[in-house]
């Protein structure tokens, strides 16, 4: 069980890495990249808001759509719930928590329903992940996005300073850049 | 751009505003599923298929949807659509179903999509919302064909299935990998900057072209979300 788990926080973060070889949550990893300060706060709101929303997901799929099988809806509902569900959070942490709301406030909006997070949902559904396993599962893909964003962040502060041809100024070369990143990332999959 | 006329509105989005090569919307399907120009022409017909039916229902139901709550309202709309389209897709052609896979549900957040309900079936008839969503759809399908071919060209040396490349031609397997999606949306890119530049020196207005998707995937809508955030602190001065 343990082993299991392991392998999928491995998997999750490093092997199948969300942004680098599935391309989900690609805009807030181009759009939110330009400091790292920056990058780090967006992927700690990431790894908050998908570790809840596979949760809740996770509930709601085993509980209401498998016990009335209505499974097909998974889209559909899973939408609508993280959607509400990051508003909810939003609102709950103004209010409560002000200095967290601070931190991760205005990422939340951001990461309303990006890709990342209703690909996460679906994917628990479709590996036949448990409860446990499936937030699992989110923890690491969002660890994994955050371990990318930082370090396509700190590249970038670098490239600042480069001379880089004129119509490769802005998005191309940040491209590039995850071109090579993801040619890296390649080499983890010898550790499964 | 407001001209109703259906041909002019396939033209729009083939050429004109094509969503990938002009606007540069719904990047996340568009470097996962190009590995071969087969699969970028499927899920580029399966998301037209999409576009246009959710087009036409939102133009229908524009003056009843509330304003308040009409991003919930459109994805509703969306969603059952791809919800439809993935379980007919199931049935009748398993291979394109198997090859797109996770694709399929994620339709639901393509930007292209809630964008165009957004900025024209909200506001607009029905007949040029349906053309509307065929030319964007056959744009995005062009777009993805292409992108898919060239991929799968350097990639395998095949072109829809059949060798095209001399024998001598080692195909470079890297570019149906997932760092050759990035390598040739940087061309991509790169080209579209020069193209840009070049027209601004021609003192065109070239402001439609964008430079990349810098949005969030979902709130494309509404423009400028990114730029909310650089901006902190002016949000709850908003509010």
């Amino acid at each position: 069980m343990i082993q299991d788990l392991l392998i999928i926080l491995i998997g999750s973060s490093l092997v199948n890495n969300v942004v680098l070889s599935q391309f989900l949550g690609l805009c807030p990893f181009l759009g939110v990249s330009k400091k790292t300060n920056t990058a780090a706060g967006m992927g700690v709101a990431v790894i908050f808001v998908i570790t809840l929303a596979s949760a809740v997901a996770g509930v709601i799929y085993k509980f209401i759509l498998e016990k009335f099988d209505v499974t097909y809806l998974q889209t559909i509902v899973f939408i609508l719930v993280i959607a509400a569900l990051v508003q909810f959070v939003e609102m709950f942490l103004k209010k409560f928590m002000p200095p967290l709301y601070q931190a991760l406030g205005v990422y939340l909006p951001l990461i309303t329903t990006n890709c990342a997070v209703l690909g996460i949902a679906l994917t628990n559904v479709q590996k036949k992940y448990g409860i446990l396993t499936g937030i699992v599962n989110g923890f690491a893909t969002a660890v994994g996005f955050t371990i990318a964003i930082v370090i396509l962040a700190g590249i970038r502060e670098k490239i600042e300073f480069n001379d880089v041809p004129e119509s490769f100024k802005g998005m191309p070369i940040v491209l590039v850049t995850a071109g090579l990143m993801a040619i890296a990332f390649c080499g983890f999959s010898g550790l499964l | 751009m407001n001209n109703g006329n259906a041909m002019e509105r396939l033209y729009n989005g083939l050429i004109k505003e094509n969503p990938t090569f002009v606007l540069m919307l719904g990047m996340c399907p568009t470097l996962a599923v190009t590995t071969s120009a087969m699969n970028g022409l499927g899920m580029g017909l399966t998301t037209m298929v999409v576009l246009a039916l959710s087009n036409m229902i939102i133009s229908m139901l524009r003056n009843i949807i509330p304003d308040k709550v009409r991003i919930p309202a459109f994805i509703v709309v969306i969603a059952s659509f791809v919800t439809m389209v993935e379980l007919l897709l199931e049935g009748f052609i398993p291979a394109l179903y198997d090859a797109l896979g996770l694709y399929i549900p994620l339709i639901v957040v393509n930007c292209i999509i809630l964008g165009r309900a957004e900025a024209y079936a909200s506001k607009n008839p029905i007949i040029p919302s349906l053309f509307d969503g065929i030319g964007m759809g056959l744009g995005f399908s062009f777009a993805l064909t292409c992108i898919g071919a060239v991929r799968e060209v350097l990639g395998a040396g095949e072109i829809f299935g059949v060798h095209i490349m001399p024998d001598s031609y080692v195909p470079c397997a890297i570019f149906i990998m997932a760092p050759g999606a990035f390598f040739v949306l940087a061309a991509l890119t790169a080209v579209q900057n020069k193209v840009r530049m070049n027209g601004e020196k021609k003192g065109k207005d070239m402001s439609k072209i964008q430079s990349g998707c810098n949005e969030d995937c979902m709130n494309c809508g509404e423009k400028g979300c990114s730029r909310r955030f650089y901006g902190e602190g002016k949000e709850d001065a908003q509010k």
